[in-house]
Parts: structure tokens; sequence; C-alpha cells
């Protein structure tokens, strides 16, 4: 009992384990999801947050010590974010050909985002550092936690809700939009990575290169439109 | 492969950079891929190398959100105090936001094309 005691306390020490873990928890969570078809209701993501959250809690590990591991996966998000480009770079024709539309859905796109989570979160009651989280929910993390903060909002609180929104978004999206009717992978894409970001852009990517190509120019581009929108309807309204 | 994911490395700290510099309200790994787009404009065309690199990034883009999704096991608590209005607005919210773009993306094409 000693000795596996040693060696427990050895391996908790290294990141070789929690990167390990990270691994090996995706790893089933995509064999489940492939099994099932892709279905969108068994995301990866969830799946496999679901599972790293159940060991760390039984193996009573703090976030601080499993993130020493898993940092070399987290790292890894600012690289593929910038590799978007070659999907982007790919469908460009198809891009540049309706550039108007896609800029105005975008912008509609942002509007409904932040209106939605303002009007559904006050009628609620929600407090008014909740509603500037709610608020930034659509975009990548990195610019919600920013606006959040000019805001007054919690930074940290936005993080989780702009996880969870990429989440429901990739789980809901897609039986959402066969539930309307829409077919078209550009349009799927670009509905997919203005609501929930990269998380949906990875479910885009997981179905069609053309929705991925949009997603992520979406995800893009309300960053943008949320960055400059949102602090004017907060000072019109709060 | 290592010069592809070089230059990948170089797009993402210049992107960094001129975020905080220029005080963009972008972040830098987006500001990244623009600059890679615009790199992959000017040359006319994607490398081999750059295509693998690429894909090997993208191809299990969600295995990248799971360190960050852990996380939320640290706030749960913030989420106790309004769970009704937070998750109601998260659903909601995120729901109306694809049938809005979508349909008028839809709506868009279809008036620019007849």
């Amino acid at each position: 009992m000693n000795d596996l005691q040693g060696v427990w306390v050895y391996l908790s020490a290294s990141p070789l384990l929690h990167l390990t873990m990270t691994m090996v928890a995706f790893q089933a969570a995509s064999w489940v999801y492939n099994k099932a078809g892709k279905n969108p209701l068994l995301n990866p993501v969830l799946l496999s947050v679901i599972v790293v959250v159940c060991l760390l809690l039984i193996t009573r590990t703090s976030y601080q010590t499993y993130f020493e591991g898993a940092q070399f996966v987290h790292f890894l998000l600012g690289p593929a974010t910038v590799a978007l480009a070659i999907p982007l770079y790919r469908q460009f024709d198809k891009v540049r050909r309706s550039a108007l539309a896609i800029l105005s859905s975008i912008l509609a796109g942002s509007l409904t985002a932040i209106l939605t989570a303002l009007a559904i979160g006050k009628l609620l009651g929600a407090s008014q550092a909740t509603l500037v989280s709610l608020a930034s929910k659509s975009v990548t993390a990195p610019v919600a936690m920013g606006i959040s903060q000019q805001l007054g909002g919690l930074p940290s609180l936005t993080a989780v809700l702009v996880i969870l929104t990429g989440i429901i978004g990739a789980m809901l999206g897609p039986l959402v939009l066969n539930l309307i009717g829409v077919k078209d992978w550009a349009v799927r894409g670009l509905a997919m990575g203005t609501a929930s970001h990269g998380i949906g852009t990875a479910r885009a990517l997981h179905v069609s290169e053309v929705a991925g190509a949009f997603s992520g120019l979406a995800m893009g581009l309300n960053a943008l439109a949320t960055a400059i929108l949102l602090p004017l309807i907060w000072r019109m309204f709060f | 492969m290592l010069n592809s994911l070089t230059l990948i490395l170089v797009c993402q700290l210049a992107g960094e950079l001129a975020s905080v510099w220029l005080k963009l309200p972008v972040p830098g790994p987006v500001i990244g891929m623009v600059l890679l787009f615009v790199y992959l404009m000017v040359r006319g065309g994607i490398s081999d190398s750059m295509t693998r690199t690429a894909d090997g990034l993208l191809g299990h883009l969600s295995l990248l959100f799971v360190p960050a999704g852990v996380g939320v096991m640290l706030h749960f608590r913030l989420l106790e105090d309004n769970w009704l209005a937070v998750s109601a607005a998260l659903i909601f919210s995120t729901i109306a936001t694809i049938i809005v773009t979508a349909l008028m993306m839809k709506w868009l094409s279809k008036a620019s094309a007849s």
C-alpha cells in the first residue's frame, strides 16, 4: 500500500499524469461520440470534462495541479485558432461572393445573443454582474472576459458561461438547424460560430470543412461585433 | 511541418503584440488568423506542410477545450446563485442566436441569388 502511495505521489507531481488523463478521457469520449454517429448530444468536450472532473474530485486533486499537466493541450488553442486561416482561405471564393450577407447575419446574430441574454436574465432576476457575463457569453473567452471586466462583471463567471454556451450550442445547434430546415453547410457553420465560438466551430469541423471555415470566420467577426456593440447597449439600458 | 508551425506561432505572437499595443478588442490568436490569411493570399496558395500542420491542429480542436472546460469545476458556486436565470438565458439565447443568424443568412443569400 505504501509503495502504491509512493508511486501516486511521484506521478501526481509530474505533468505526465494529468496530460495523459486528458488525452485518455478525450479518446474515450470520441469513441462514444463516433460510435453514436457523431450525435451532437454526446459532445466529446462535455463527456471528457465530466470524466475528468469526476476523476479529480475522487482523487481530491486541485484544478491547479491538473492544469500543470493539461496546460500543454490548452496552449495549442492559440495556434489552432491561427490555423483556422487555412479552411477560410480554401473557402474564400464562397465567402467573398456573399460577404455582405455574412456580415449582416453575424451582426443580427450578435445583437440577438446580447439582447435575448439580457432580457431573459433580467426577467428572471439575475444580478447586474451576472447580466454582463450572460451578455458576452457567445464570444470567444478572452474577448468575453475583457468586455465583462470593462463593464463591471466577473471575468471568472464569464469564462464559465462562455464554455457552457459553447457546449450548449455544439449540442443543440445541429438539432435546431435541422428543425428549421437549414441544410447549407455555409449557413450552418455561420450560425454555429456566431452563437457558440470555438466549441461550435470544433463541432462544425467534425462534419464539414465548409461549415468549419464559416464558423471560424463567424467566431472572429462576432468577437469584434460584440466588443463594439455590447458596451454601447449596456450604457443605453443600465 | 516545422516551418509551418513556426509561421503559425509567429502570426500568433504578432497578433498578441498588436492586440496589446493597439488595444484592439480582438484576441491575439484571432488577429494571428487574419495575418496568416493575408500571408496565404500574398503567397497565392497553401504549402503541403502547412496543410498537414493545420489539419493536425484542427483535426482535434475539441480536445483543446477540455482543460478550460474542466475549469468549470472551480466556479460551481458562482452558478448556484442565479442558476435558473443563468441556465434559461444560456439555452434560449443560444438557440435564438442560431435561428436568427441562420435564417438571416439563408434569406439574404436567396435574395442576392435571385
